[in-house]
């Protein structure tokens, strides 16, 4: 038995499978965020609703790729004699797009994440790690708490790496609204752009309030994991980045 | 002890792997295409078979109000007779320049009664009108309102064989592609021919294209020639594309 002040000997390790899931989830999310991107750079426009195509107005479009605010449509016809009746136009510009690997390549690192995360999920209600480590305990829930953490943060007042899961109060709500809310909600959108899907469970469509808000709202939850990966980066360098990967690889 | 027993995890995960490889290479079943040992098309066959197994069988696709109608967008070919993004059809255009009176669809292959099937034939069977959404895979969406004859109709009509696992598709503009039985036998699975209550245009396919509605757009070929049902999945080659898109 160490004495107390002897971390080494009382300190609780990564387990393996939180370290297996850990760097799997990585690869994954570095493949579907290369590839997520370049599936927008096809079509760098958001909308709301259902519907949502070049000949209907945008919430916004992004200014990547040569697809960005194109022409390349002849004359509208309209679908019908009144006014204010749709159209359909005809493309004549050769768009960028290389979907046929971005596609298939984000499907299949969706496939690992959706696996991983499953499992993941599982154990972790299994064995207890979520009620010992990611959920923050009640008395620790408290507004002087979370401000306490949060200007030792902005302090720059890191603590060295714990060499295992005992994580601060900030940071275990952060993983919490990650596991828990950001990955499902970027896993439950990407389904409803699935025809096959939504056909059979049509709900999908009703919750995110249609194909084309699924999938804005997918892009919002990509870029709010984008923004969490960073500032994982980041604390994981100022409490010392050689120590944390070595502790997330290899246990010690 | 500890380096030994590191070295059984990473045996057992390297064997695991394998096993997985070997599960996820059905080279010679035919049941859909060849993964051509590339790790996307096996992605792509993951997908298929999951959802062949999981989802029910004929749920519906989504179907709309008339007012939903939206705007909708040719792309793609958008005339074979004057293709900007590959060989253009002088057949089309002949074809075109006699209003398609002289079109036929082609059936053959693995039917009791193979022959072809004019416009007004086609239109004799009883139609299925359905506003649906389009699902590109560029990431746009648009609804319209589609009528015609299922596919069903057709097939059971030329008498196709109950050994019978493929539907492939010819078009005039040089396409080739196919569905299996259940996307075939799908009741929202039509021969389009009217497009929001109006002859197809050419742009969207006339006279007549295919409508699939659980998979995204580019399986919705346009500009029918020829339907030619098949025992076996025809290999065309990989063409760079997942040939399953319901996802």
């Amino acid at each position: 038995m160490g004495t107390p002040a002897d971390r080494s000997e009382i300190r609780i390790k990564h387990k393996a499978w939180v370290r297996a899931a850990h760097w799997t989830v990585t690869l994954s999310f570095f493949a579907l965020v290369f590839t997520g991107v370049e599936i927008l750079m096809v079509h760098p426009r958001l909308y709301w609703g259902e519907v949502g195509n070049d000949l209907t107005p945008a919430l916004f479009e992004l200014p990547i790729s040569r697809n960005y605010k194109h022409g390349g449509y002849d004359n509208p016809v309209s679908f019908r004699a009144e006014a204010g009746s749709p159209v359909s136009a005809s493309r004549t510009y050769d768009i960028f797009n290389q979907n046929g690997w971005g596609r298939s390549l984000h499907f299949l690192a969706a496939w690992l994440l959706v696996v991983t995360g499953l499992a993941y999920l599982i154990t972790g209600l299994i064995t207890g790690h979520f009620k010992h480590y990611i959920w923050p305990k009640l008395k620790e829930f408290t507004p002087a708490a979370f401000w306490r953490d949060f200007k030792d943060h902005l302090k720059m007042r890191i603590a060295p790496p714990a060499g295992g899961p005992q994580y601060g109060l900030l940071q275990k709500f952060t993983y919490m609204l990650v596991t828990f809310f950001a990955l499902p909600v970027a896993v439950m959108t990407g389904f409803t752009m699935s025809p096959a899907i939504t056909a059979a469970y049509p709900f999908l469509l009703a919750i995110f309030g249609g194909a084309q808000s699924a999938r804005t709202i997918h892009f919002f939850a990509s870029v709010a994991l984008e923004l969490f990966l960073l500032m994982h980066l980041l604390m994981i360098i100022l409490s010392g980045f050689k120590q944390q990967i070595r502790y997330m690889t290899f246990g010690k | 002890m500890k380096r030994k027993k590191l070295v059984t995890r990473r045996t057992a995960i390297i064997t695991g792997l394998s096993t997985l490889g070997a599960f996820l290479l059905p080279g010679c079943s035919h049941s859909s295409p060849p993964t051509y040992g590339n790790i996307l098309r096996m992605g792509d066959w993951l997908t298929y078979n999951a959802q062949r197994t999981l989802l029910p069988e004929q749920s519906m696709a989504k179907e709309y109000n008339y007012r939903d109608i939206s705007s909708f967008p040719a792309t793609g070919t958008i005339n074979p007779a004057d293709n900007l993004f590959g060989d253009s059809s002088e057949e089309y255009a002949q074809l075109q320049r006699g209003a398609f009176a002289d079109w036929r669809l082609t059936i053959e292959g693995r039917v009791a009664r193979p022959g072809t099937y004019s416009m007004s034939q086609i239109q004799s069977f009883p139609s299925r009108t359905q506003i649906t959404r389009h699902t590109c895979e560029e990431g746009w969406t648009a609804i319209g309102q589609w009528t015609g004859v299922p596919l069903a109709s057709i097939l059971e009509h030329a008498g196709i064989y109950p050994s019978a696992r493929f539907v492939n598709f010819y078009s005039y503009d040089g396409w080739e592609d196919s569905i299996d039985m259940l996307d075939a036998f799908h009741p929202q699975t039509i021969l389009a021919y009217g497009m929001n209550g109006r002859d197809l245009s050419i742009p969207h396919g006339a006279p007549l294209r295919l409508r699939v509605e659980k998979q995204i757009g580019y399986k919705s070929m346009k500009y029918l020639q020829r339907i030619v049902v098949t025992d076996e999945f025809i290999d065309i080659g990989d063409s760079g594309w997942s040939w399953y898109v319901g996802i």
